[in-house]
């Protein structure tokens, strides 16, 4: 399926490419001991290896190469057993060895595909073409001293994935489709934090645009975008950029771009011509990476579930729109709240109550789910009341206020505060008799056809029952009175 | 105080078990030797602070019953491991003044097992060499005679290592050997020396040249001796990633093994063009020894061997370009500053890095380069396959190979140095040994005629260092060879 932009000369067609690096969630760094965690002060997190000393040599860190099989059978990707670390050289002040260990011929893992929901609804698949591992490196600081640099390398060593998508999304809606779905799997899976902000997942955005059946446009390639929003932006401008200088005669330069964030342009970085020799060869201090079939066998059991395969369970057994599924799985947390909550009960009810009542006291209160004063089962617990009739929707809203506010079971609510909805008949039939008599001319006007007075009747009733009369039985037994 | 120094370190140990000399006595007497020697330039940070309370430990040790194996031995470092808080130069100036705050773990494995550090020793800058000479403080001298007035080359790169050993000025010591580091230098001096099995000994803590061939090894008047020290360097290090899983050995009981049945191998193609004609018949000579001991001589062929130096001068470079990069003059050693990155780069580097070292790094990059690491880096890859599969071919029908170390004897300074392929070819023989990660020994086994020593060499399968200890003793015990090198701090025999 492929979506056109017009442009003067006609209709193009978009093609968009992106590389994602996703920081591996790990306690350590991707060949040393020291902590990858994010905010430590500068250069508390280096050791001799990641700052590389002289004989310091890099030993890998088992749990990420766990995290990165993981991402693999996540992204439905074949599994290399056998890959291999290979050294990327270049010059640069926050580069402490010369050069960064990555992956170059043999990635850790090879092709796979993302499904991603565009508005529309329709389903779109997008090719991976590999993930490999490699290290990030450290950060230069240039706005602390008028003349001097200075370095940080806490980040020097952290475990970086590079998820290298195919060049198959064909607009800035398609390409923010795929980095939330890419986002949304890394967070189920717990091999990234997915925090943009903090640079845990940043990508590389390349853009070509050609004329509908033809051949692949010289792209270029947008550097370093942390935000959704900037990854739209850099694609919409440089799919402008291009087709007007297409248009105007001109060529598109296969160049490496970089995005203002203040101006939403992208402008040159550096030309092909300036482009790097890595001089790529095997890192001869690791040996090739190579584990066992029981060794992926034994993540794919620990595998949590997936998006795709919760939202498939919302909507064809629990029967939620596909909307509804769609909030409760952005993220994973908010999906296990769900199951917690709706287990055994209304999953409609439920569903309704998160993403309405839960969500909206959760916004107001700017706190997170993992904070919230209403847990799973306590949510459910509400749900139940509403179900069995205990209490009504209107009361409902009450409790939950209540609940919200002190962290107390729905239950204590209704019968701490006398909220249990009246279902008694004798009771409400003498709270219906009550009214009648009150207000016999009414009573009069109504059997003589005047019929708009029921709702009055049951207002009054309703009333007279401080909102807790179960409200089916009010109109049920003032029929029966009534209609006599 | 000579008789302490005629001891080879077997006999120190037993002396100092029964408690007949002490370890300060002994290391007063390396003093008074290294004093004597200074000429020969071997140590480039001599520590004898450090030394002093090492040999009063060991002493104590001693006293406790619970001395190490190599307790009070004085023992020489090449200035390629790092130290902890003694300056580690690689005998570069971009290194000058670098203290490092750790302990390779192979100096660390010899001071835990009580030996006593004597100094730094010489060496070719980051190990590029084959005489020395591009050491920043100068060669370390041959402490054999000179020719014609002038000084001989210790060999290299680890000649500081090889002539300490030889003049008397050091027990034992410690090198490296990346093509021949170790074998060369020990040939040229008159010493064992011994390059191990790739994997054997941990690399952690050394300064890499070449991390594919990189291998630490000793240097001893005796091959019991080299058993001893080579049984506390070797072990697994999970801090080196190449480091092979084996357990320890003592390697002391191999030496003594009898090495009757066992087949030698006399490569074809080790006879190279060029090679002096007293190595053929020292080569001639050895293959009869060991004949008589009892061993069976087979003629084998390496038939790669001829691609063996090229290879080699491809591989070695390439990682050195990559294993260089870190002096960058950023976080420690020399900088030059200048105006831009880039500018403090060039200048910090042209000034740090001797011509040898450039040349290698050059070389390296230009391999590495995209359009020609097919033709040369990935093309040594499948030569290096090659030769190592021409090993493993004849060690289906041999137990070791029997060579000689060097093409020549020591040749004078300065006669080489101009020439670098000609110095390259001082590799041609124990060049293969790391490209196929082979254990290598270089036995001191006859003299030149012109009175200077000669080396044979042995090779054996990967971890059969046992083998080597045994065939080695066998060359040893018939050659009696005499280390008697005319600038020696004293009778050392």
């Amino acid at each position: 399926m492929s979506i056109l932009v017009s442009g003067r000369t006609g209709d193009w067609e978009i093609v968009i490419g992106m590389e994602v690096h996703a920081q591996v969630v790990s306690n350590s760094k991707l060949f040393s001991g020291s902590s990858a965690v994010f905010g430590a002060s500068p250069n508390n997190h280096v050791s001799l290896v990641d700052a590389a000393m002289p004989g310091m040599l890099p030993v890998i860190n088992g749990q990420c190469v766990k995290q990165a099989v993981l991402t693999g059978l996540g992204l439905n990707a074949k599994i290399n057993k056998f890959s291999v670390f290979d050294r990327k050289n270049y010059f640069y002040a926050d580069l402490p060895q010369g050069y960064q260990i990555s992956q170059f011929k043999h990635p850790i893992v090879g092709e796979g595909e993302v499904q991603i929901e565009l508005s529309d609804g329709n389903i779109h698949k997008v090719g991976i073409e590999r993930l490999h591992l490699e290290q990030d490196a450290g950060k230069s600081l240039h706005d602390q001293h008028p003349s001097k640099s200075y370095i940080d390398l806490n980040r020097s060593g952290v475990a970086l994935m590079e998820i290298v998508s195919k060049p198959e999304m064909h607009s800035a809606e398609q390409a923010a489709a795929y980095i939330k779905k890419l986002r949304s799997i890394l967070r189920y899976l717990g091999t990234c934090d997915g925090n943009m902000e903090e640079g845990s997942l940043r990508a590389d955005v390349n853009v070509s645009v050609r004329k509908p059946g033809e051949a692949l446009g010289t792209r270029t390639e947008t550097k370093n975008l942390n935000s959704v929003r900037f990854i739209m932006q850099a694609i919409e401008f440089e799919v402008h950029r291009q087709i007007e200088l297409i248009e105007d005669g001109g060529e598109v330069i296969q160049e490496t771009r970089l995005f203002d964030t203040a101006t939403g342009m992208t402008r040159t970085m550096r030309g092909k011509e300036d482009a790097h020799d890595y001089r790529y060869f095997p890192d001869p201090d690791l040996l090739p990476l190579t584990f066992d079939d029981a060794f992926i066998e034994e993540l794919k059991d620990g595998m949590p579930e997936l998006p795709d395969e919760i939202k498939n369970r919302m909507v064809n057994e629990y029967g939620l729109s596909s909307y509804d599924a769609n909030v409760l799985i952005e993220e994973r947390e908010t999906a296990l709240f769900y199951e917690l909550a709706s287990d055994g009960r209304d999953r409609k009810i439920t569903a309704n109550w998160m993403s309405v009542e839960l969500f909206g006291a959760l916004n107001k209160a700017g706190i997170e789910l993992a904070q919230s004063p209403v847990k799973p089962k306590q949510l459910g617990g509400l749900v139940d009341l509403i179900s069995d009739g205990s209490i009504s929707g209107k009361i409902a809203k009450e409790v939950f206020s209540a609940m919200f506010e002190t962290g107390k079971d729905a239950k204590v609510i209704v019968e701490e505060r006398g909220l249990k909805q009246v279902s008694d008949e004798s009771a409400i039939i003498s709270m219906i008799d009550e009214v009648l008599a009150a207000n016999l001319d009414k009573v009069d006007e109504y059997r003589g056809g005047k019929e708009k007075l029921f709702g009055f009747f049951v207002g009054q009733v309703m009333k007279a029952s401080k909102g807790q009369a179960n409200p089916g039985m009010v109109n049920q037994l003032l029929k029966q009175k009534l209609d006599i | 105080m000579s008789d302490l120094l005629k001891m080879t370190a077997t006999e120190a140990r037993n002396s100092l078990l029964k408690k007949e000399i002490s370890s300060v006595e002994l290391l007063n007497a390396y003093q008074n030797a290294m004093e004597k020697t200074e000429a020969l330039n071997n140590y480039v940070t001599p520590t004898l602070d450090a030394a002093k309370q090492m040999a009063v430990n060991a002493d104590k040790a001693y006293a406790q019953g619970n001395a190490g194996p190599l307790a009070g031995l004085p023992i020489g470092v090449k200035d390629l491991f790092c130290t902890k808080d003694i300056e580690t130069t690689a005998c570069s100036a971009i290194l000058k003044g670098f203290l490092p705050s750790y302990e390779s773990t192979v100096t660390s494995n010899i001071w835990h097992s009580g030996g006593v550090m004597l100094g730094k020793l010489n060496c070719d800058e980051f190990a590029m060499g084959s005489s020395n000479e591009t050491s920043i403080f100068g060669p370390a001298v041959n402490p054999w005679s000179k020719i014609d007035g002038i000084d001989l080359s210790s060999g290299g790169s680890s000649g500081g290592s090889a002539s300490s050993v030889a003049a008397g000025s050091a027990l034992m010591s410690l090198g490296t050997d990346t093509g021949g580091s170790i074998r060369q230098p020990a040939a040229f001096c008159g010493v064992v020396g011994l390059k191990p099995t790739y994997g054997r000994c941990s690399r952690w803590g050394i300064v890499a040249f070449a991390s594919s061939l990189d291998q630490a090894g000793p240097f001893t008047r005796t091959v019991e001796d080299s058993a001893l020290i080579f049984s506390v360097m070797a072990g697994h290090d999970p801090k080196d990633s190449t480091s092979a899983s084996l357990g320890y050995t003592n390697f002391s009981e191999a030496v003594k093994s009898n090495i009757e049945g066992l087949r030698i191998g006399i490569p074809a193609e080790y006879n190279v063009d060029g090679m002096d004609i007293e190595i053929s018949d020292l080569w001639k000579k050895g293959r009869a020894w060991l004949e008589q001991a009892g061993a069976k001589i087979v003629d084998i062929n390496l038939p790669h061997t001829k691609y063996a130096l090229p290879c080699y001068y491809i591989i070695a470079p390439a990682e050195a370009s990559s294993n260089l990069a870190r002096y960058d003059g950023i976080r420690y050693g020399k900088r030059i500053e200048a105006e831009t990155l880039d500018a403090m780069y060039e200048a910090t580097r042209a000034d740090g890095f001797g011509e040898e070292v450039q040349r290698r790094i050059l070389i390296g990059t230009y391999a590495l380069s995209a359009g020609y690491y097919d033709a040369y880096y990935l093309k040594a890859q499948q030569v290096r396959r090659l030769i190592k599969e021409d090993f493993e071919k004849a060690f289906n029908d041999v137990d070791v190979i029997l060579t000689p170390t060097t093409p020549t004897p020591a040749f004078p300074l300065g006669a080489e140095v101009s020439d670098p392929i000609t110095m390259y070819l001082n590799d041609v023989f124990t060049v293969p040994a790391n490209l196929a990660g082979l254990p290598g020994i270089s036995v001191p086994a006859g003299l030149s005629n012109q009175g200077l020593p000669l080396g044979l060499q042995l090779l054996a399968p990967p971890f059969e260092e046992g083998r080597l200890f045994s065939v080695a003793n066998a060359i040893e015990k018939q050659a009696e060879f005499l280390l008697a090198p005319a600038r020696a701090a004293g009778d050392l025999q």
